[in-house]
């Protein structure tokens, strides 16, 4: 018996869509909606999350005067961005200034259409569903490369330069990464993923997990990675010249990759929509802001590093171990029939610890200075 | 190798201005940098815009009416300022301080200059990007000394507290107890702040060996203070030509050997904590007394010249005083410590990359207020 | 130093941080919080005392900016300088309390309160009977012992926040 008919026959659950009324057209609309209001309460609640629990992590509150406890301070900045003028400067490139957030938008809410919120209940079931994420999330980063060049201002071509260079450096570790859950699961498609997970592939793969954290932090220009907007090197990067709606866009833009990255880490690694007792689209929204959470808490405790420290990390440290992570999984799963067992579980925390351990000695960083 | 060699494209260098009005430079500060890619090439400093002519408006104020303005030259430690122009008076004209006014000197001194290293150190750390977390921690430490200070003098920036001839007047008996209280707190927050910070990877992979200030370079551009020290140069005025009752204390002097930003960050935090040690030594052994000796109103010193100078936080800071034995300064010069510690910056920047460039001038610690006088 | 490369200092310092999550926040709601000020604060605006001044005038030549102005009449019958117009220039003033500490007569105090801000460049001069002592104006205990005793203590940070959560 091959490793896929293994896993379809002791499928504890069958993965079928839930019958909508009307069919496939009303099922689209329906979740169209929902995902825009899915992600922008997401992002709004995130935006909270993050201004609230920094606050406290640097022993202060964080905003408490819109609304009870400052629920409403996100209402309140919306409504001044929309209020701003919207400055273009003179010697921009107008159309690629105007372009660059909607470039930047619209894959981020693509993002969106594959994760699963219920067995079943996605916009588009796609059997391919990770290969869509791996290649629709790096679309971003045209858009920043758009505004950096089309804002004809310096601090903004050196943030979009460095941005295009870390999302380029970053992309491979993070696909290696989802590759050796892809081989535990057996298949592409989100809801499959979810479904194989009898035990969450984070204790199964807790190196695929660490490596996909850290890339996924990089593509989304989160801290200890934001030197694309270092707010204390290039004034605000790529985004320097936008104000108004624009700049809000792309402030949503960094907040729903980060709710979209956690939401795929969700998925892949701690089960998805798994869980007893609560309904399922509870457990997935709370697992994803547990995941938030976790970003924030490193936000508030790194310092930033620096261009050729970020490459250097990606190439000479994740990537290598990426690969090694994929050959073991692969041994794993060609050895046993049920690839999902604790043996499993012991060896892999195991062998990250040591590899860990044996690459951090070997890994060197290079002496940084140039002679001019 | 040069960068042109390495790179078979052709790149031109470009000047980038890092202006006036920046969120890291800190002060009114403008360095035009010549950048090529990411790697700066050559560094151009303009200074001047916060001059306000402090210099030639000692000359039309009485000596204890400049007081209030040396207060705003370097507004993040001005008891060291005041302290300096009161040494560089006394040098002329001869006063005796009482010694409680000498141990209560000594105190402020000492508490100023923790204050300061808690506002380097948190902003070092803020320009290498960690989001404000250090900077908040430190300056919730610098609130609490700043307190001492507002029971002491009324205000918390400008205190115009030293006098020629003590300080101006005595501590209020609540004083004593809570600054025990606050050096017990502040060495438990270094020890914490050490957990934090010290062994953080991303903080060494960006401060060890960059900027490296050699030994030779601070002696020959008179490089002074922490950022001297850690390059290998012992030299500390409390040591070397100690003043005041300096001699009666017993604190070492941390030193480093390399001289890169990782370096000044250390002897800044082991400089706290032997500030800690000084002030715990003053608590137990001030006595008590007058805390000003008996000068006249307008004083008018005997026709001559005197240079007082005294290890401010940010290194050697001295007043250049000349007096005609009239009510007013002939002349008074200010050795500007800041700006002599920033002429090293061109020659530690160049070849590394623009984040480097902002962390080491950073670690250099300037105000912009000394810097333009 | 032991150059610790396997990210457990980061890790440490991570639980710094997680630590700070559950203290006490450093934090004062101002308008319905307020903490004491200093019993010694050099405040924004001087208090005078009409009954004190014999117009000697030792206040402005002290003053380094030259913000106080008097002008006075002589009295030949009680021998005295019968004051006219005292003002100060609130704008100018650097608050460093030398006049305060000049004065032979103990006729002139620091303000004690802060929220004194007006809307006109003009309304910061001022002079005569608006520079007398008032509740909205009180004075403070710079120089001024006995006054220092009956101002409330100063609440200090290092008193207040504890590092456990109360």
């Amino acid at each position: 018996m091959t490793v896929p008919e293994v896993i379809i026959n002791n499928l504890p659950m069958e993965a079928t869509p839930p019958d909508w009324p009307g069919g496939y057209w009303w099922h689209w609309v329906f979740f169209s909606i929902v995902l825009i209001g899915f992600m922008l309460t997401m992002v709004i609640i995130a935006i909270y999350i993050e201004r609230r629990g920094m606050g406290r992590m640097q022993s202060r509150l964080g905003p408490n005067r819109a609304g009870p406890f400052g629920v409403l301070q996100m209402i309140a900045d919306v409504v001044k961005v929309l209020l701003k003028e919207n400055i273009v400067p003179d010697k921009a490139d107008k159309l690629i200034h105007w372009l660059a957030p909607i470039v930047a938008f619209v894959p981020v809410a693509l993002l969106f259409t594959v994760i699963p919120f219920q067995n079943g209940a996605l916009l588009a079931d796609l059997n391919i569903g990770i290969l869509f994420i791996v290649a629709v999330s790096s679309l971003t980063t045209l858009g920043v490369f758009m505004a950096g060049w089309g804002s004809s201002n310096k601090y903004s071509l050196l943030g979009a330069m460095r941005n295009v260079a870390a999302v380029v450096s970053y992309e491979i570790p993070l696909a290696l990464s989802i590759v050796g859950t892809l081989l535990v699961a057996g298949t592409m498609s989100l809801n499959g993923i979810v479904l194989a997970q009898d035990i969450p592939f984070i204790l199964l793969q807790p190196l695929g997990f660490l490596i996909f954290f850290i890339a996924g932090c990089a593509e989304i220009n989160r801290s200890p990675f934001d030197l694309m907007e270092a707010d204390s090197e290039i004034v605000a990067g790529f985004h320097t010249e936008y104000s108004g709606m624009k700049f809000a866009l792309f402030y949503l833009v960094e907040y729903a990759e980060a709710i979209a990255i956690s939401a795929i880490i969700t998925t892949l690694f701690l089960g998805g929509w798994r869980g007893p007792l609560l309904p399922p689209w509870l457990w997935f929204i709370g697992k994803t802001l547990v995941v938030f959470f976790l970003m924030v808490w490193t936000r508030t405790t790194l310092p930033r590093v620096r261009i050729d420290q970020l490459m250097a990390l990606a190439w000479k440290f994740l990537l290598p171990l990426a690969l090694i992570n994929l050959f073991i999984t692969a041994i794993q799963v060609l050895a046993w029939d049920d690839a999902v067992n604790w043996i499993a579980v012991v060896i892999n925390i195991v062998v990250m610890g040591v590899l860990i351990l044996i690459w951090s000695k070997f890994f060197k960083l290079g002496w940084g200075r140039i002679e001019v | 190798m040069t960068t042109s060699e390495m790179m078979t494209l052709k790149t031109e260098p470009f000047v980038l201005n890092f202006g006036p009005v920046h969120p890291s430079t800190h002060g009114v500060y403008r360095m035009r940098a010549t950048l090529d890619g990411e790697v700066v090439i050559d560094l151009e400093p303009v200074v001047g815009y916060l001059h306000r002519g402090i210099e030639k408006l000692a000359e039309e104020r009485t000596y204890g009416g400049f007081i209030p303005l040396t207060d705003r030259l370097d507004y993040i430690s001005p008891m060291s300022n005041n302290l300096a122009y009161c040494l560089a008076v006394e040098k002329l004209t001869g006063i005796k301080i009482p010694e409680r006014g000498e141990y209560l000197r000594v105190i402020m001194a000492e508490l100023q200059r923790l204050a300061n290293h808690c506002v380097a150190v948190g902003s070092f750390l803020n320009d290498a990007g960690a989001y404000f977390t250090p900077f908040m921690y430190t300056f919730r430490e610098r609130e609490k000394i700043v307190d001492l200070f507002d029971m002491v003098c009324g205000q918390r920036l400008t205190y115009n507290y030293m006098r020629i001839g003590g300080v101006s007047q005595d501590i209020p008996e609540e004083f004593l107890p809570a600054l025990i209280k606050v050096i017990e707190r502040l060495t438990i927050f270094i020890e914490e702040y050490e957990t934090l910070l010290k062994e953080n990877e991303i903080l060494l992979a960006r401060s060890k060996g960059v900027g490296i200030l050699t030994r030779e370079m601070a002696i020959d551009c008179g490089i002074s203070g922490p950022v001297a020290r850690a390059s290998g140069v012992n030299r500390d005025l409390r040591k070397a030509d100690s003043y005041s009752i300096y001699d009666r204390f017993e604190f070492d002097v941390p030193t480093c050997e390399t001289g890169d930003c990782y370096d000044r960050y250390r002897v800044r935090i082991e400089e706290m904590r032997q500030s800690l040690r000084i002030l715990s030594q003053a608590v137990k052994d001030i006595p008590g007394g007058p805390v000003k000796a008996e000068v006249p109103h307008l004083i008018r010193p005997p026709v001559g010249e005197a240079y007082g100078h005294l290890e401010a936080p940010k290194g050697e800071l001295g007043f250049y005083v000349v007096s005609d034995n009239s009510i007013a300064p002939y002349r008074c010069h200010i050795r500007p410590t800041s700006l002599i510690n920033l002429s090293a910056l061109r020659d530690m920047v160049k070849g590394w990359k623009v984040a480097d460039l902002i962390i080491i001038f950073g670690s250099i610690d300037i105000t912009m207020g000394e810097v333009d006088r | 130093m032991k150059f610790e490369r396997y990210g457990l200092g980061i890790l440490k310092g991570m639980s710094v941080t997680i630590r700070h999550l559950f203290r006490h926040p450093t934090v004062t709601q101002y308008p319905e919080q307020w903490l004491n000020i200093s019993r010694r604060s050099r405040g924004n605006e001087l208090v005078w005392s009409r009954e004190k001044c014999t117009g000697c005038c030792t206040c402005a030549k002290t003053c380094p900016q030259g913000a106080i102005e008097i002008i006075t009449a002589t009295n030949a019958e009680d021998n005295k300088y019968d004051v006219e117009k005292y003002c100060v220039d609130t704008g100018y003033c650097i608050q460093c309390g030398l006049c305060v500490e000049a004065c032979p007569y103990d006729a002139l105090f620091m303000g004690y309160s802060f929220e004194r801000a007006q809307y006109r460049r003009n309304d910061l001069i001022q002079s005569d009977d608006a520079l007398l002592e008032s509740p909205e104006r009180p004075a403070s205990g710079y120089f001024h012992p006995d006054i220092a005793e009956k101002l409330p203590e100063q609440t200090l940070l290092i008193e207040k926040i504890t590092e456990k959560r109360d």
